[in-house]
């Protein structure tokens, strides 16, 4: 028993402090992702519900390539895909230079680009329960269109979309353990590292395990938090 | 009093006025151009790359690992249909040690990683190969193949195990006292009554879960797992070659694609009698 509590512990000894880094980079990581994920997901659903079929045709393209990809894929594509395309486009330029980009931004990007997929499926539906009469409401007081978007459905479409938001980050959540792979020092990646010196992997992943679900209920805390607080003005009526 | 001469001759309406280019239709626009542009790129990339030696050496190695991952996900799907049942019941039972006991396993495989699940089981179960191996075990958990289908079995189970609960629950209570007004008994009323609604709201999600872990099941490939994922990586540590992580791309948008629209099918056939 001592044993393990010297593995987990911090300082030279134990792997407390990495897996603690490894903890701090996937929240950072996804907390990162969040915002990136959810403006993208948010404008493809305005072009989905758009009237211009232009604009709905690329936006279902969008949606279909990366819906229809495994997420290690998408990252596989993001991370040798750029750094491809960079090292030819510096060649063409007469550079011959080795380029690495960052795991980070690479992931953040893939993921990003999962989750505004989903999110704007999210998106779309809640744009479909606001009632016409909410826009119309808006051109009679003769409000601009981007006026009436952000005044008049943005607050009520973040209440009805929140639900669905909220199993989005927990999906986010776990999808940033992928990152590993490409070599970002994240919780599976440090407690992996912990497994394979200390031969104790039963341990470190089981530690990774809570982990991650230390993070889903830390989050689900705070998704009710916020979801009670959008409600606190809407439930007066 | 009027006379008229003639009627006026019929004529067409009046032309619609040209569409305007407004701001949406020029992004919309430029966004088309770009997928054909990407599109087109993609093709004549594909097509610059094409190796008959690359083809011939891999495409049966593609197919193969196709095959190895549609396998692995049927199994694991169908096994953790079987092992979901319990765990809905318990999810529904009253007795609090059972609803408790299953809400934990739920809750534990619906909140990690499943590639976090497939290390601890794949790694992790080394670290105990003496005890395993005294049972008999080991042999079973030494094969990468095994410890994925355990962990994917596993994992599914939690997630249908809800989607059957929900399913189950959104038949509503006036259907049991029917049946039970009917004389039917428990067990009846749950196959002729509740099942075949439950079945229908479960449809998509339960198609859902298929689309997911087909794309989940790419992680196997990391534990050297030759799946799809495991061949295109394979390809590309032999070749370095761009077009093996294009040609995964497009074998999984294809399966992906074809499952969905069959469920779409599915969905609209058994819910004819809905359609009013």
């Amino acid at each position: 028993m001592t044993s393990t509590l010297t593995l987990l512990g911090f300082g030279n000894a134990g792997y407390g402090d990495e897996i603690a880094f490894g903890m701090l980079v996937t929240t950072t990581l996804s907390l990162a992702t969040l915002p990136f994920g959810l403006i993208v997901g948010f404008l493809v659903a305005l072009a989905k519900q758009s009237r211009e079929p232009t604009l709905r045709l690329s936006a279902d393209i969008y949606t279909t390539i990366f819906r229809g990809l495994p997420e290690l894929l998408t990252l596989f594509l993001v991370y040798y895909g750029i750094q491809i395309g960079l090292r030819q486009l510096l060649r063409l330029s007469g550079v011959t230079a080795d380029v690495e980009i960052n795991t980070f931004a690479a992931g953040l990007v893939a993921l990003g680009v999962v989750f505004s997929t989903y999110a704007s499926e999210v998106f779309l539906s809640a744009f479909k329960a606001i009632p016409r009469g909410q826009y119309e409401a808006g051109d009679s007081l003769g409000l601009h269109r981007s006026h009436t978007m952000r005044k008049i459905v943005l607050p009520q479409l973040i209440r009805i979309a929140l639900p669905g938001l909220g199993n989005l980050w927990m999906v986010l959540l776990k999808d940033t353990a992928l990152v590993s792979v490409i070599g970002l020092s994240d919780i599976l990646r440090q407690t992996g590292i912990a497994a394979r010196v200390t031969k104790e992997a039963f341990l470190f992943f089981g530690v990774a395990c809570l982990l991650y679900l230390v993070l889903a209920m830390l989050s689900s805390i705070v998704i009710v938090w916020i979801e009670r607080w959008t409600k606190k003005s809407g439930d007066t009526r | 009093m009027s006379v008229t001469d003639g009627l006026i001759s019929p004529q067409a309406p009046p032309a619609l006025p040209p569409r305007q280019w407004t701001r949406s239709r020029i992004a919309g626009t430029c966004m088309v151009i770009f997928w054909i542009a990407a599109g087109a790129g993609l093709v004549l990339y594909l097509v610059g790359a094409w190796d008959p030696d690359y083809i011939a050496t891999y495409a049966p190695r593609y197919l193969a690992g196709l095959e190895t991952t549609l396998t692995l996900v049927l199994i694991s799907i169908c096994l953790g249909a079987i092992l979901s049942l319990p765990i809905a019941m318990g999810r529904m039972s009253r007795n609090p040690v059972f609803s408790k006991l299953a809400f934990a396993y739920v809750y534990f495989f619906r909140g990690t990683p499943l590639i976090a699940q497939l290390f601890l089981i794949y790694y992790g179960f080394g670290t105990f190969h003496r005890q395993l191996d005294a049972v008999g075990l080991w042999i079973f958990f030494r094969d990468a193949w095994n410890c994925a289908l355990f962990a994917f079995t596993l994992n599914t189970a939690a997630y249908q195990a809800e989607i059957l609960r929900g399913a189950i629950e959104s038949v509503p209570r006036g259907q049991h006292e029917g049946a039970a007004a009917l004389g039917l008994n428990k067990f009846l009323t749950f196959r002729k009554v509740i099942l075949p609604q439950a079945l229908i709201v479960a449809l998509r999600p339960y198609g859902n879960e298929i689309i997911l872990m087909i794309k989940g099941s790419a992680i196997v490939a990391i534990v050297t797992v030759l799946d799809l994922m495991g061949q295109t990586r394979y390809a590309y540590s032999r070749t370095f070659d761009f077009q093996s992580y294009i040609w995964a791309a497009i074998f999984y948008l294809i399966v992906v694609e074809v499952l969905r629209n069959a469920l779409v099918w599915i969905e609209n056939r058994i819910t004819r009698h809905l359609v009013r």
